[in-house]
């Protein structure tokens, strides 16, 4: 019972996620000073000259408005945005290669995100992870010290600086990786899956060391603490053995708070993806963004936006549903 | 018996030895921490009083000068010179971090201490909302914004839109201290005594909330920091405001690494990670601190 209770929850709290960030990006951007239409016919008028008439101005707005979804009071607008997003997956065509559905582009993308953030965040998890443990566990090490103020250092770096430093490091001032990437067309043979390797590392190694640091850290105090607890002391008197001990006793029980803080980091670090892909030109959704961003692509925009709240959420929620296999707790009640 | 009290004294000097050890190495962490602060706010604030120049003000020097004793980092591709640009990108990525933090710190507290002490309806809507700010990721959120106003904003409102989006994590913290110190006897004791809600919550939740406001405060700092830069690196803060992510921003866009500029690239690296490392080292020195004062580590 409890176990079905927990689902449930869980599931309506992930709707309630999705609701909330739709409507928060539907109004926000109403509210913003500025318009992208105003800005789109500006644009249309300098480059066209006095050769716009108004009328046609009038009409160019008028079927523009049509396009964006912008006809009809607010609400019509936002039932009309919720109806297409979430029942029809509709964001629209996309102005910077137009007829295209911006479903079609951002459905390409996303298998590069995805693929890299999946990689790279169980490799910083589970690295992480496993040196905080041993780092916690044998606290009175200098070796442990060490790696200690290694995750100090790590940690408050920002993506972007990471980013950069891998870039200059690996790329400009040892040059084994391009500084700028080129990404051949056509199918996936043998030689194109090595370049896509060849390519992908300086992201994801970037990636895995910004996870890398806070796990490091987060797990060693956890294991020190888990390591005083009076069953870990009882169990050492028993003559449980060193080694099982620490991976039986102290790391199961030290496991569940670092899924949960897992859980809640999904979203600052899809937004380090997004940056590293930016900075590294990976051809991902955060580029995907940024190119719309920049070309005033607002459709495109805001899909890969209501996109991106829809996978972190997802992830969230199936982190939450397996969660029940780590914590009997849960499970049993 | 003997043997039980010889264990039972072992296993507490076991216990008090590393903490001591670690309070010393926590102390260490907060001098560390603040002496780096204090060197980049004296630094940032008190530099600019003795230089007349605008920093941002394009060819102002000869463009491309190497490192010497007048240009103590070079100039630029557009004539800057960069000590000084970058001794004012740290300046006020610090102003705006600090006030970013004072708005978020005020706001969360509020959501945090009411939510976690009143509790019921109101609880679970404020609880959603946390949830939800959680789990949304802010940055495309912000270049959706970024785009939308076009460099046509002021730092204000980048400022604005970070407190909208970054008060989440310390409300959430905050409400968790509030629910469990809501049980607490003196709580009671006050209730009991015809204390209302706002006087319960300002003075007998607040006071043990605070210590942990000043390393939400200062993590806060941090976050605004962060997430102002990223935006300005890839153009869509307010670019002409030289900040830690600006002046990268204009490194990238004149392809720095290509002409050999890279002072113009390390150098803001350098500052950034100095400048975090301090900021993380006082917060959790801070923190530590405070706890083993309150007895709880």
């Amino acid at each position: 019972m409890g176990l079905v209770q927990y689902v449930l929850k869980r599931f309506l709290g992930y709707l309630l996620v999705l609701f909330i960030g739709i409507t928060i990006t539907f109004f926000l951007p109403r509210f913003m000073p500025g318009n992208p239409i105003d800005n789109y016919i500006s644009q249309v008028q300098a480059r066209a000259g006095q050769s716009l008439s108004p009328e046609a101005a009038q009409e160019l707005r008028s079927s523009l408005e049509e396009l964006y979804g912008l006809k009809g009071d607010l609400l019509t607008q936002y039932v009309n945005y919720l109806n297409r997003v979430l029942l029809h997956f509709d964001f629209g065509p996309s102005f910077t290669s137009y007829p295209k559905p911006v479903s079609e582009i951002i459905f390409a993308a996303l298998p590069w995100t995805i693929g890299l953030l999946l990689i790279t965040t169980m490799i910083a998890w589970l690295l992480g992870n496993l040196v905080g443990l041993v780092a916690g566990y044998f606290n009175k090490h200098a070796a442990a010290t060490a790696l200690e103020i290694f995750g100090i250092i790590l940690y408050p770096i920002p993506y972007y600086i990471l980013a950069l430093t891998v870039i200059l490091t690996l790329a400009y001032f040892f040059p084994i990786f391009p500084l700028t990437p080129t990404w051949l067309p056509g199918a996936l043979t043998f030689q194109q899956a090595g370049l896509i390797l060849y390519n992908s590392f300086l992201p994801a190694l970037t990636l895995v060391l910004a996870g890398f640091g806070w796990n490091i850290l987060s797990m060693k105090s956890l294991a020190v603490a888990t390591k005083e607890e009076p069953y870990v002391t009882f169990a050492r008197l028993k003559g449980v053995p060193n080694w099982t001990r620490m991976t039986r006793y102290v790391f199961r029980n030290a496991l569940l708070p670092q899924i949960t803080a897992l859980v809640l980091s999904l979203g600052t670090i899809f937004n380090g993806a997004l940056l590293t892909e930016m900075l590294f030109s990976y051809p991902g959704v955060g580029l995907l963004m940024r190119t719309a961003a920049g070309a005033g692509d607002y459709n495109l925009l805001y899909g890969a936006i209501t996109m991106a709240i829809i996978a972190v959420a997802s992830a969230a929620l199936v982190l939450d549903l397996i969660y029940p296999l780590f914590d009997p707790r849960i499970r049993l009640s | 018996m003997e043997q039980d009290v010889g264990l039972r004294q072992n296993v507490r000097s076991n216990a008090a030895s590393p903490a001591r050890r670690r309070r010393l190495a926590l102390n260490g962490r907060l001098h560390v921490g603040l002496t780096l602060l204090a060197i980049f706010v004296i630094g940032s604030f008190v530099l600019p009083l003795f230089t007349s120049v605008d920093p941002a003000a394009q060819g102002t020097y000869l463009k491309n000068l190497r490192i010497t004793s007048k240009h103590l980092l070079g100039t630029n591709a557009l004539g800057q010179d960069i000590f000084w640009y970058l001794v004012f990108s740290i300046r006020n990525s610090l102003l705006l971090g600090v006030t970013v933090s004072l708005g978020i710190t005020a706001i969360s507290t509020c959501m945090g201490l009411s939510a976690g002490y009143i509790g019921g309806w109101y609880e679970r809507v404020v609880v959603t909302l946390i949830d939800t700010f959680i789990t949304i990721p802010v940055l495309p959120i912000l270049i959706v914004l970024g785009a939308l106003v076009r460099g046509n904003t002021s730092f204000l409102t980048v400022g604005l839109i970070l407190v909208t989006f970054g008060w989440a994590w310390n409300a959430r913290t905050i409400r968790s201290m509030a629910l469990s110190l809501r049980e607490r006897e003196f709580v009671n004791m006050a209730r009991f005594s015809g204390a209302n809600t706002f006087q319960i919550i300002f003075r007998e939740i607040f006071p043990y909330v605070y210590a942990y406001m000043v390393v939400g405060f200062i993590n806060t700092i941090l976050f605004a920091i962060n997430t102002e830069a990223a935006l300005a690196v890839i153009g869509l803060s307010k670019v002409q405001v030289p900040t830690l992510g600006s002046i990268i921003f204009w490194a990238l866009n004149y392809n720095a690494l290509m002409i050999g500029q890279t002072a113009w690239i390390i150098a803001p690296i350098v500052a950034t990670v100095l400048l975090f490392l301090g900021l993380f080292l006082t917060s959790t020195g801070y923190n530590d601190l405070f706890a083993t004062r309150r007895g709880v580590a």
